[in-house]
């Protein structure tokens, strides 16, 4: 395990986007981030696999501090990850994020949800702002949805609305939380369709997710996490062939008994 | 019935001045409770123990307190008016705050956490986030229990007739001095002309409901 764990983590400095540096948190008496290094290049993307509870949620949410942590460091670009305010709101803009529960502006029409954060934060034009919203929806697909509301749509055009939303700001790595856990099984794919573009076209990801299909497609790199501790960090072809821990290997039998 | 007719236009004088003080009161209490639940929700701990501590202390004491407080107690501070409605404002709106703060503040729970999380994930200040995403849709659950809440607020200001402020009710008293044989007229006079702001309320409230119902 140790032997593949080292070369990960002895990557150049510079080189890491995202950059977790013995990360801890609680949760009360729970330890749900137990001193968590990883670091995620440009153009990599990082799939983070676990049993529920692992942590692995957590760990994606505190990418962008919509969880705190209570010690270590994070740093997005170089950067570390600022206290609340202005400064941390800068840095979010290019965080782009992904929720289980899409989380669309609900009072919002569909063009409204992708214009409103390069309206409102970026500061651009509403004719601008809505060429490239047009554009983002026509690339996953729901173009012709643009002047419904989000209740309207299906949960697999929402979450691709969800992406939309969060590529047009521009942002330098897309964090996807579960993306697919809330949908129907006819409906995760298209989503999936739209995450393996993203991919192939370089965008940075982590993505948290239970679909084993789309990590051994898409993935550079499969992070197994359990009792919020990194478990294994291997590449998709190792991690599913040949698991070096018990845990990650109970963790594959049961998904292959299915 | 001749005593509600001969005194019409004091009727209507204090109609006029209780119309006066729960419309200017309403619109402070509306913006200060606005702010105080959005200080309930904000990031900074100071803020929102302040809120909290404002609206548990305002909401649980009598209107009446209020009143001898910016009657009372601010001149002595060395805060003077010349009119006592000033003092009448200022308790309407301090206690009416309190109120519209929970309410603003339950409606804000009625909007999905996750919506104001993806609000700041794509880089929006608290402010916009409050604003643009979670304010508007609050709106829909909130003006009902405001429209309450100004009702609430127009019989409260009653209580400004006991501090030297004429207003309907100060004048219904001073009718009904008058007219000791009558007391009862004066009084259904005086419950008509609050029936007169506060009737309308209630429709207006009504009428959001039936609308927001169709909205979703």
């Amino acid at each position: 395990m140790f032997a593949r764990f080292i070369p990960m983590t002895t990557q150049v400095p510079g080189d890491a986007l995202v950059s977790l540096n013995a990360v801890n948190k609680h949760y009360g008496q729970l330890h749900v981030l137990k001193d968590i290094n990883m670091n995620v290049r440009k153009g990599e993307v990082v799939v983070v696999i676990g049993p529920s509870g692992s942590g692995k949620s957590t760990l994606c949410r505190a990418i962008n501090r919509l969880e705190t942590i209570d010690t270590g460091e994070i740093s997005i670009d170089g950067k570390k990850l600022p206290e609340e305010g202005k400064e941390l709101a800068r840095l979010r803009a290019d965080v782009g994020m992904v929720f289980q529960s899409f989380n669309l502006f609900a009072h919002k029409t569909i063009l409204e949800n992708v214009t409103l954060g390069p309206i409102k934060v970026k500061g651009l034009s509403k004719a601008e702002a809505d060429k490239e919203a047009m554009a983002l929806l026509d690339r996953v697909g729901v173009g012709h949805q643009a002047p419904k509301l989000p209740a309207q749509l299906s949960g697999g055009q929402q979450q691709r609305v969800a992406i939309a939303r969060a590529l047009a700001m521009k942002p330098k790595v897309m964090l996807f939380d579960e993306p697919t856990s809330a949908l129907d099984p006819e409906m995760i794919n298209e989503v999936l369709d739209v995450m393996i573009q993203l991919a192939k076209e370089g965008m940075t990801m982590v993505v948290v997710t239970h679909e084993m299909g789309f990590a051994r497609k898409a993935a550079d790199r499969v992070v197994f996490m359990a009792d919020g501790q990194i478990v294994e960090d291997a590449t998709p072809e190792e991690f599913f062939t040949n698991p070096q821990s018990n845990r990650a290997k109970d963790f594959l039998s049961k998904l292959l008994t299915h | 019935m001749d005593v509600i007719i001969e005194n019409l236009p004091l009727y209507w004088e204090g109609f006029l001045r209780t119309l006066f003080l729960s419309v200017v009161s309403g619109v402070i209490a509306l913006a200060v409770g606005t702010l105080l639940a959005a200080a309930r929700v904000s990031p900074i701990a100071a803020l929102r123990g302040f809120s909290m501590a404002y609206v548990e202390v305002v909401r649980n004491t009598p209107l009446t307190i209020a009143f001898f407080f910016s009657a009372i107690v601010l001149p002595r501070l060395g805060v003077t008016f010349q009119q006592f409605e000033v003092a009448a404002i200022i308790a309407l709106s301090a206690y009416t705050a309190a109120f519209v703060a929970e309410a603003v503040r339950s409606g804000v729970n009625s909007v999905p956490l996750g919506q104001a999380e993806a609000a700041r994930s794509i880089g929006m200040k608290f402010s916009q986030v409050l604003s643009l995403i979670v304010l508007p849709q609050a709106v829909r659950s909130v003006v009902p229990p405001l429209i309450n809440i100004m009702i609430a607020l127009v019989k409260n200001s009653s209580v400004a007739g006991a501090f030297f402020v004429l207003e309907l009710f100060g004048y219904g008293r001073q009718l009904a001095n008058a007219n000791g044989d009558q007391v009862l007229m004066v009084l259904i006079g005086v419950a008509f002309f609050y029936l007169l702001i506060t009737v309308p309320l209630g429709i207006v409230a009504s009428t959001v409901e039936r609308k927001v119902a169709i909205a979703r």
